[in-house]
């Protein structure tokens, strides 16, 4: 029955959906059930030092390279055709805009990890799923900038091409999505494995905190008029009550007189 | 028009003793758990200082408030949205722990359970964030307490600006006075205005600013946003705090813990009826000294028929329009013009507001020769220097303090004619602009200052506010989270710290 089971059919064609189903429904369980634990988790408080440089190289690299892969594999290819950009020109932007934002990335998080490690009020504050998903992404970071070098060795193209192949067919619910990607260097599996380790454990670590700051440009700038924010628990807003109390104020006459009177 | 009703305070630092009480008991009420310990929601500050955190004053360090550009359009001082936004990954203008304070506590324990040991035993400082032992405190949240350190340092005060201060730091010319500082619940506040989450705001029915711990995302911006420096980060929660007011309180018609505790009765909690409309153009006064007269316009007589129909049509109720009408608030900063907000200048339009104190004349030996006025000595020869006092209450215009100075030492001299000889002397009452009738009831309120002249709360309007069928069968107060617990086996599953919610007990 196992005869021709496969582990790359595994990781590559099943793992992503039970990855993304994690990610997904664990992000919204968290985000109704337990409000209070979604953060950024900051430790600039407790110490600047490092944290500066460390975080602003940190996440504008890693959020280059994030956009990078997710408009590199998941542009359509007859959209390439259709612009007539070659794939090896593809393939040279990945690695000259990549290249250097992965470097940046990997330059901030080793100062974020070493800043986590041996700065003492750092060290005890964090717990481990903040040390886990750090080192987990460093390490992503870094075999990311390994196959650079397998990449270099065939700048047609092609094997980047597999890889949009794999990614679009996974989220198109092509079940041999897993087949293109089979006899791909190991660096490559690798990353690819960290990747949706990395997504499994998204909901359950600080990494929550991204889906906040996608969110909040478009919250601040446009469903923010102005600066301020007013809340009323009162049941009806200002201009219904104002109508509601006119609506009285012109029926009750001038002469409220009692009987008794 | 677009009338609201806010609590606002007052605190009468002619008569505050320093003695931390408010501070005390807020502590204990509201930040003795672990990620705030360094936070005093409430803080009293020895004057001349650099506060707490320290030079939180020097807006050109820290970056708080607001500016108002050339076009006259305001934007908080830190960035309009786009710089907030940019600076979300690390904050520059953000303070560290350390510029307020390393939290410490003691070792206690060790003064009872040491060996035999040849020396007394010591109970040394250890650091609350780390555990680790702490060799020397370098800080503390009054580190300043009653003029503490060199006055050197001390004298980097951002009130002494065009002060001519070399000569307080000799002995005999010093001089000192106590500022309790709280959260300000402005009208326009900059930490609402900096969150992009938009966690942080201000209650349409009594106006307390308050942070929504469930929205609360941890970008920091309001903690360099406030100009006060009156929202703490929670190292511990990863979410920002604040003083609450003490809402549960104020909703059921009690003081603030600060307020109730306060053994000098220098607090003062009043409704003031105020124009939403007027807010904007008020905070973007083009002058820094108009700001102080700028936020009077945007207070509403609670006397004017106009302004009472204009309240009743916006749904305030009418026992906040009948306690706006003996709000001793109203009194203070508007019909006797004493009381003053802080640091106008910043633009937030705060709603806490000081009366300035009277000192001693400044310099004894020459009592006879200074210029009294008709026994009334002149204001501007007192000890703490006007200038001093109006950068701190009114951007730096003496005008107004000299005024209110003048009244508070009529109204001494005043009851000391009533008192002594017994006579009720008009004539002092005339040259401060006051009626004898106005200062027996300024007396009344700012010296005897009896709790119900103190305190004019009306409750909060739960029959307006909530839905009884909606809140049957809710979890209540709980701590974040709402009824979730969030556990799964020994650690809770998205990370949170496990914490058994109890209540106190009481034990006979």
């Amino acid at each position: 029955m196992f005869g021709d089971f496969d582990i790359n059919f595994v990781i590559f064609g099943v793992m992503p959906y039970v990855a993304l189903t994690i990610f997904l429904v664990g992000s919204i369980v968290r985000y109704e059930r337990d409000p209070f634990t979604w953060k950024s988790s900051s430790s600039q408080l407790l110490r600047r030092k490092q944290l500066i440089w460390g975080s602003i190289l940190f996440h504008v690299g890693i959020l280059t390279v994030f956009f990078g892969h997710l408009v590199g594999l998941f542009t359509p290819i007859w959209v390439l055709d259709a612009i007539g950009i070659p794939y090896a020109l593809k393939q040279w932007m990945a690695v000259l805009i990549g290249g250097p934002a992965g470097i940046a990335a990997l330059i901030g998080s080793t100062m974020l990890i070493h800043r986590r490690l041996v700065d003492p009020r750092i060290r005890v504050t964090s717990t481990f799923p903040d040390i886990l998903i750090m080192v987990l992404i460093w390490l992503q970071l870094a075999i990311g900038l390994l196959t650079i070098t397998q990449t270099l060795q065939h700048m047609d193209g092609s094997e980047m091409v597999r890889f949009m192949t794999w990614s679009q067919s996974v989220v198109s619910w092509n079940i041999n999505a897993w087949v293109t990607v089979v006899d791909v260097h190991w660096l490559y599996k690798l990353h690819i494995f960290l990747g949706l380790i990395i997504t499994a454990l998204f909901p359950f670590t600080r990494l929550v905190h991204i889906w906040s700051g996608f969110a909040a440009p478009f919250r601040y700038l446009l469903t923010r008029p102005g600066y301020q924010i007013v809340r009323s628990r009162r049941h009806r807003p200002l201009e219904e009550r104002r109508r509601a109390y006119d609506k009285v104020q012109a029926k009750r006459g001038p002469t409220a007189t009692t009987p008794a009177e | 028009m677009r009338v609201r009703a806010q609590i606002g305070k007052v605190l009468n630092l002619d008569k505050c003793i320093g003695c931390h009480t408010c501070s005390v008991t807020c502590k204990n009420v509201w930040t003795t758990r672990e990620g705030v310990e360094y936070a005093w929601f409430n803080n009293v500050e020895t004057k001349p200082g650099t506060g707490y955190p320290t030079d939180w004053e020097n807006q050109k360090r820290w970056n708080g408030g607001w500016v108002r550009s050339a076009s006259g359009k305001l934007h908080p001082k830190q960035g309009s949205k786009w710089r907030i936004l940019a600076n979300i990954f690390a904050n520059p203008a953000m303070p560290e722990i350390d510029d307020y304070y390393e939290p410490f506590d003691f070792d206690y324990d060790h003064l009872k359970s040491a060996p035999d040991m040849t020396a007394f035993p010591t109970a040394r400082p250890r650091s609350k964030i780390t555990g680790e032992r702490m060799e020397k405190i370098e800080k503390g949240p009054n580190w300043e307490e009653i003029l503490g350190g060199e006055f050197s340092k001390r004298s980097q005060d951002y009130n002494f600006d065009q002060v001519q201060k070399d000569i307080y730091g000799e002995y005999e010319n010093t001089f000192m006075m106590y500022l309790p500082r709280l959260c300000e619940h402005c009208l326009n506040p900059t930490c609402s205005a900096s969150c992009p989450s938009g966690a942080i705001y201000k209650r349409e029915e009594d106006g307390i600013v308050l942070i929504d711990q469930e929205k609360c995302r941890g970008w920091r911006m309001c903690v360099s946003g406030c100009p006060y420096k009156k929202v703490y980060y929670n190292w511990d929660t990863g979410k920002s705090e604040k003083c609450t007011f003490c809402y549960p309180r104020i909703e059921s018609g009690q003081p603030t813990v600060c307020s109730e505790t306060c053994v000098g009765r220098i607090r003062y909690l009043g409704v003031i009826l105020y124009d939403a409309d007027k807010i904007e153009a008020a905070a973007s006064a083009e002058r820094e000294t108009d700001l102080y007269g700028a936020q009077l316009d945007v207070f509403l007589d609670p006397n004017d028929p106009e302004v009472i129909a204009a309240a009743r049509r916006d749904g305030v109720p009418e026992d906040w329009i009948e306690a706006a009408k003996v709000s001793p608030v109203w009194k203070m900063a508007m019909d006797w013009k004493v009381a003053f907000p802080l640091h106008p200048e910043y633009r937030t339009l705060p709603m806490v507001w000081y009366i300035p104190p009277l000192s001693p004349i400044q310099n004894a030996a020459q009592a006879g020769q200074i210029a009294m006025s008709d026994q009334m000595p002149d204001v501007r020869s007192l000890r703490i220097p006007v200038k001093y006092l109006a950068n701190m209450l009114t951007a730096g215009d003496e005008e107004p303090i000299v005024h209110a100075l003048e009244r508070m030492s009529a109204m001494r001299l005043y009851m000391r004619a009533l008192s002594v000889d017994g006579v009720r002397d008009e004539a002092i009452a005339a040259r401060v602009g006051m009626s004898g009738r106005v200062i027996e009831d300024m007396y009344k309120i700012m010296a005897i200052a009896d709790y119900e002249d103190r305190f004019a709360i009306p409750t909060a309007h739960r029959e307006q506010n909530e839905h009884g069928a909606d809140i049957r069968g809710g979890c209540g107060f709980t701590d974040g989270n709402g009824c979730s617990t969030g556990e799964a086996g020994k650690t809770t599953l998205f990370g949170g710290k496990k914490k058994k919610f109890a209540l106190p007990q009481e034990t006979f």
